[in-house]
C-alpha cells in the first residue's frame, strides 16, 4: 500500500484512513458534511499527492501529445493547463488529464492516480520522435487549495502576485515560505483555488505553514470523501464513473475538449464517427422526487424500461437533496424527462435537470 | 469507545434496550463512525414481522449504504418518524435514537447477543 509524504500528518490530524486506489489517505478528518460546507465558505486543503505527474520532454513533445489527447495543446500558450481526455481507437477513455505547457518541448501531465500505470504504458506504446518521458511522482507532492479565501491565505506564503494567475494558467519557481513550488489555478471543486507542486522533501513543511497561516480565514484539511462530493455538485467527472474504457467524451459531455479539426489524434475517427450519427448516450443529471439515495451502478428506467445507469449517486450537501449523474439514451437526457432509479429492487421517482448542480464559483 | 451498559449488542453493530417484552433497536457509537455523516434512514412499518438477523431498515450515509439487522424476532410496533427527518441524530446521539420498538416472539434470544464488555472487545478486534 502507497503512503503520500502526508501520511504521518494526515494520521496525527485525526484523519479516518481508507485505501484508495492502491493509497493511504484520509477520507474524513472532522466529518465530510462538514469539511465541504468548508470549502465552499471558507477555504480547504487538500492532498492530491497520489496523482500520477509525468514529464514529457523533446523536440517532438508537442506533436506527441497533440497526437495522444482529443484537445488542442498546440493553441495553448506556455504556462497554461489544458484538459484533456486521452482516448482508445475505438473512442473510449483511457483517462482523463491535466497537461502543463511550460513551452513547446516541455510538459506535465497530471493523471488519476488508479491509470497511471495504464497511462504510462499507453504513451510508451504509442511513442514516436524525440520524447522522454518520465515518471515524477513519487519524488513530488501535489496539494490543492480550494475555496473563496484560498488566495487570500496563499498570498501570505509569497511576495508573488497571486491575482496574475488567471484560471487555468501557472506560474512556476513560486516561493511559498522559502519552498519551490509550481502553482497554478486550477482544482476539482468548483470553487476558486489553486493546486500547487513542489518536491516531496518540503510536502510537511509547507502542509504546515498553509494550516497555521490559513488558520484565521478558516483554512482546514479536507479528505476524499468531500472531495468527492464537491466535485460531484459541480458535475466534475471522475473516471471510473463517468469516463471509462466503454464511454466516449461526448457521451460524457465533454465534447468542448475534443477538436475534430485537429489533424489526427487516436480515437479521431471513431469519435468523427460518432458525432455524425449522433451520440446514443448522454451523461445526464437528475434530482430524486420521492425519498432515498441513488448510488453508482443503479438502474435507471423511463416508460417501463432500462434506459440508463447512475455514475455518481448521492447527498449534495450544498444543496441539500439527493441528486444523481447518469449515463441515459439520448432521448431521455431532456429536462423535465420523469425517470426511476431502481433502489433496492423499488423504483424511486426523479427528474432530469440542468448540470452543474452547483453553479461553478471560478475567478475568470 | 462509548459503549452503554444495561444495552445488548449485535456483531452487525446493533444495540437492544429491552423493557419487558419490548425491544428498542438502534445502531451503536461504532457503527455510527464507520459510516460518517448520515442523510437518510429506511425504516419498516409497524405490523413488520421480523426473524433475528432480517434486514429491518438501511442506513445512508454520505459514503455509502449499509444495511441494518434486526438482532431479535418479532414484530415491530412502533417507528421513530423522528430520525426520518433528521437522520444525524443517530450521528448525534446514537444511544437515544432507536429505530424502532419490537414486540419480541421470544425474549430469550437476547442471550445471543453481547454484553457490554464482550462488545467493547469485539470492536477492538474489528478495528484491527
Amino acid at each position: 500500500m502507497k503512503k503520500t509524504p502526508l501520511y504521518e500528518v494526515h494520521c496525527k490530524l485525526g484523519g479516518k484512513i481508507i485505501d484508495f486506489a492502491g493509497w493511504q489517505l484520509p477520507v474524513q478528518y472532522t466529518g465530510i458534511l462538514e469539511e465541504h460546507r468548508q470549502v465552499r465558505s471558507a477555504a480547504g486543503l487538500f492532498d492530491v499527492s497520489h496523482m500520477g505527474r509525468i514529464m514529457v520532454e523533446g523536440k517532438d513533445a508537442e506533436y506527441f501529445l497533440n497526437k495522444m489527447l482529443t484537445n488542442d495543446i498546440t493553441t495553448a500558450k506556455d504556462n497554461q493547463a489544458v484538459y484533456s481526455p486521452m482516448c482508445y481507437h475505438h473512442g473510449g477513455v483511457v483517462d482523463d488529464l491535466l497537461v502543463y505547457r511550460f513551452n513547446q518541448e516541455k510538459y506535465l501531465v497530471v493523471v488519476n492516480a488508479s491509470n497511471t500505470e495504464k497511462d504510462l504504458a499507453w504513451f510508451r506504446e504509442n511513442l514516436e520522435g524525440k520524447v522522454e518521458i518520465k515518471d515524477i511522482s513519487d519524488e513530488t507532492a501535489q496539494f490543492a487549495i480550494q475555496g473563496p479565501n484560498a488566495e487570500r491565505i496563499l498570498q501570505k506564503l509569497t511576495d508573488e502576485d497571486l491575482s496574475k494567475i488567471k484560471f487555468y494558467r501557472f506560474l512556476d519557481k513560486v516561493q511559498l515560505s522559502g519552498i519551490n513550488t509550481l502553482v497554478s489555478r486550477t482544482g476539482y471543486t468548483g470553487e476558486d483555488g489553486f493546486e500547487i507542486y513542489l518536491s516531496a522533501g518540503g510536502a510537511v513543511k509547507l502542509w504546515e505553514e498553509l494550516l497555521e497561516k490559513g488558520k484565521e480565514e478558516g483554512l482546514v484539511p479536507v479528505g476524499l470523501g468531500a472531495r468527492d462530493t464537491l466535485r460531484f455538485e459541480a458535475a466534475l467527472p471522475l473516471y471510473g464513473h463517468e469516463l471509462s474504457e466503454e464511454i466516449t467524451p461526448f457521451e460524457a459531455g465533454l465534447g468542448w475538449f475534443v477538436k475534430l479539426s485537429k489533424e489526427n489524434f487516436i480515437g479521431k475517427k471513431a469519435l468523427a464517427e460518432q458525432k455524425e450519427n449522433g451520440v446514443p448516450r448522454i451523461l445526464t443529471g437528475f434530482e430524486m422526487i420521492d425519498r432515498g439515495v441513488p448510488r453508482k451502478d443503479y438502474e435507471v428506467f423511463s416508460d417501463g424500461r432500462k434506459v440508463g445507469y447512475v455514475t455518481t449517486g448521492g447527498f449534495a450537501p450544498s444543496l441539500e437533496k439527493n441528486i444523481g449523474l447518469a449515463l441515459l439514451e439520448a432521448e431521455y437526457s431532456n429536462e423535465g424527462t420523469m425517470l426511476e432509479i431502481i433502489i433496492r429492487n423499488k423504483p424511486a421517482r426523479a427528474v432530469v435537470v440542468k448540470k452543474p448542480f452547483y453553479k461553478k464559483k471560478y475567478q475568470k | 469507545m462509548n459503549i452503554i451498559e444495561g444495552l445488548k449488542y449485535s456483531k452487525d453493530h446493533e444495540w437492544v434496550r429491552a423493557e419487558g417484552n419490548k425491544a428498542y433497536i438502534g445502531i451503536t457509537n461504532y457503527a455510527q463512525l464507520e459510516l460518517g455523516d448520515i442523510v437518510y434512514i429506511e425504516l419498516p412499518s409497524p405490523g413488520d414481522k421480523f426473524e433475528a438477523g432480517d434486514v429491518l431498515g438501511v442506513v445512508e450515509s454520505v459514503k455509502t449504504a449499509a444495511d441494518v439487522y434486526s438482532p431479535v424476532s418479532g414484530t415491530v410496533v412502533e417507528v421513530n418518524e423522528e430520525l426520518a427527518e433528521s437522520p444525524e441524530k443517530v450521528n448525534e446521539v446514537p444511544y437515544e435514537s432507536w429505530f424502532v420498538i419490537l414486540e419480541m416472539d421470544d425474549p430469550s434470544e437476547l442471550e445471543n447477543l453481547m454484553d457490554e464488555e464482550e462488545y467493547g472487545r469485539y470492536c477492538i478486534e474489528e478495528g484491527k
